[in-house]
C-alpha cells in the first residue's frame, strides 16, 4: 500500500463525530479523507449532516487523537471490574433451564 | 411559467446526467461520493420541476423527461457538454451552473404561484450544499491556469439556448434508449 506519489492523495483523515439531538453525547460516525479542512467540512456535511440526521458534527484530524490501549489485566482479577459479573448471561442460562424444564 | 419550469428541469436533468458520468472515476473517492450525490440531487430536482410543469400541460414527468425529441429540450449549451475526463472544466461548469441556478431559483421563489415558489425554496435548500461544494473547489483551483481558462471558455455558454446544444443528440440517444427499447412498454 505505497503512496502514489501524492497524486490525488486524500491528505488528512478526519474522524467524524455526530450529535443526533441537542444535549446528547457525540458519537463516532465514521471518517472522511480530504485534502484540507474546507473539503472535509463539505464532505462531512454531505455524508453525515444534510439529511437532518445530525444537529452538530465534530471533525477531528486522526493524528490529533491520542489513543491508549495498553490495558493489561495482569492478574486476571475480573471480580474487580464492574462487568466481572454478568447478570445477563446468568439470566439467559436461567431462562434456558426453565424452558428446558417446562418443555 | 411552464417555459421557465421546463428550461430549469431540462438543465437539471442534463447536468445531472453529465455529472453522473463521473461516478466511479472522480479524482478522490470522497469526492466521488459527494459528486454522485449532487448529480442525483439535480435529477431529483428535474423530476419535481417536470411534475409541476406536467400538471398544467396534461402530461407526465416521465413523458416530459424522456419522450420529447432532442430538438424540444431547452437546456443550455453549458450543461449538455460532455466533459469527462476534464476535471478542471467539470468544476468550472459546476461553479458557473450553481451561480446561474441561484439566480433562477431566486426568481422562481418570488413567483405568484405558491407551488412554484414552494418548490423553488425547497430546491434552494439543497442547492446551498452544492454551492458550498462548488465554492470549495473554486477556492482550491482559483490559481490554476487550466481552471481559469475553463471558466472563461464556458461562461458565455451558461445562457446559450439558441441552437440545439452540441452533444445533446448523442446524450438523448443514450438517455432514452432503454425507455424506447421495448415498443409500447409502460415500465
Amino acid at each position: 500500500m505505497g503512496s502514489a506519489g501524492g497524486v490525488g492523495g486524500s491528505g488528512v483523515i478526519y474522524e467524524v463525530f455526530r450529535q443526533e439531538r441537542k444535549g446528547q453525547a457525540f458519537q463516532h460516525a465514521g471518517s472522511i479523507g480530504a485534502p484540507n479542512l474546507e473539503f472535509a467540512e463539505v464532505y462531512a456535511r454531505e455524508q453525515y449532516g444534510r439529511r437532518q440526521e445530525s444537529t452538530a458534527l465534530w471533525l477531528v484530524p486522526r493524528d490529533a487523537i491520542d489513543e491508549l490501549d495498553d490495558f493489561v489485566d495482569e492478574l486476571g482479577r475480573t471480580y474487580h471490574r464492574v462487568d466481572g459479573y454478568s447478570l445477563k448471561a446468568k439470566l439467559k442460562e436461567a431462562r434456558e433451564r426453565a424452558a428446558a424444564r417446562s418443555g | 411559467m411552464n417555459e421557465q419550469l421546463l428550461e430549469a428541469a431540462d438543465d437539471e436533468l442534463v447536468v445531472g446526467w453529465r455529472d453522473s458520468e463521473w461516478t466511479g472515476i472522480a479524482p478522490l473517492l470522497e469526492e466521488d461520493v459527494a459528486f454522485s450525490s449532487i448529480a442525483q440531487n439535480e435529477i431529483g430536482h428535474a423530476r419535481a420541476l417536470y411534475e409541476l410543469a406536467a400538471r398544467d400541460l396534461g402530461t407526465t414527468a416521465d413523458e416530459l423527461a424522456f419522450d420529447r425529441a432532442p430538438g424540444e429540450y431547452r437546456c443550455s449549451t453549458l450543461v449538455a457538454l460532455r466533459l469527462v475526463p476534464d476535471w478542471a472544466r467539470t468544476i468550472a461548469r459546476r461553479y458557473l451552473y450553481e451561480q446561474a441556478d441561484e439566480r433562477r431559483l431566486a426568481a422562481l421563489k418570488a413567483s405568484d404561484d405558491p407551488e412554484v415558489a414552494g418548490l423553488a425554496a425547497k430546491i434552494d435548500r439543497e442547492e446551498a450544499y452544492h454551492r458550498m461544494h462548488a465554492q470549495m473547489w473554486f477556492d482550491r483551483l482559483q490559481d490554476e491556469p487550466r481552471f481559469l481558462e475553463a471558466l472563461e471558455k464556458l461562461r458565455p455558454l451558461v445562457d446559450d439556448r439558441g441552437e440545439q446544444p452540441p452533444g445533446l443528440a448523442e446524450l438523448w440517444e443514450e438517455m432514452t434508449s432503454v425507455r424506447r427499447s421495448v415498443a409500447g412498454a409502460t415500465w
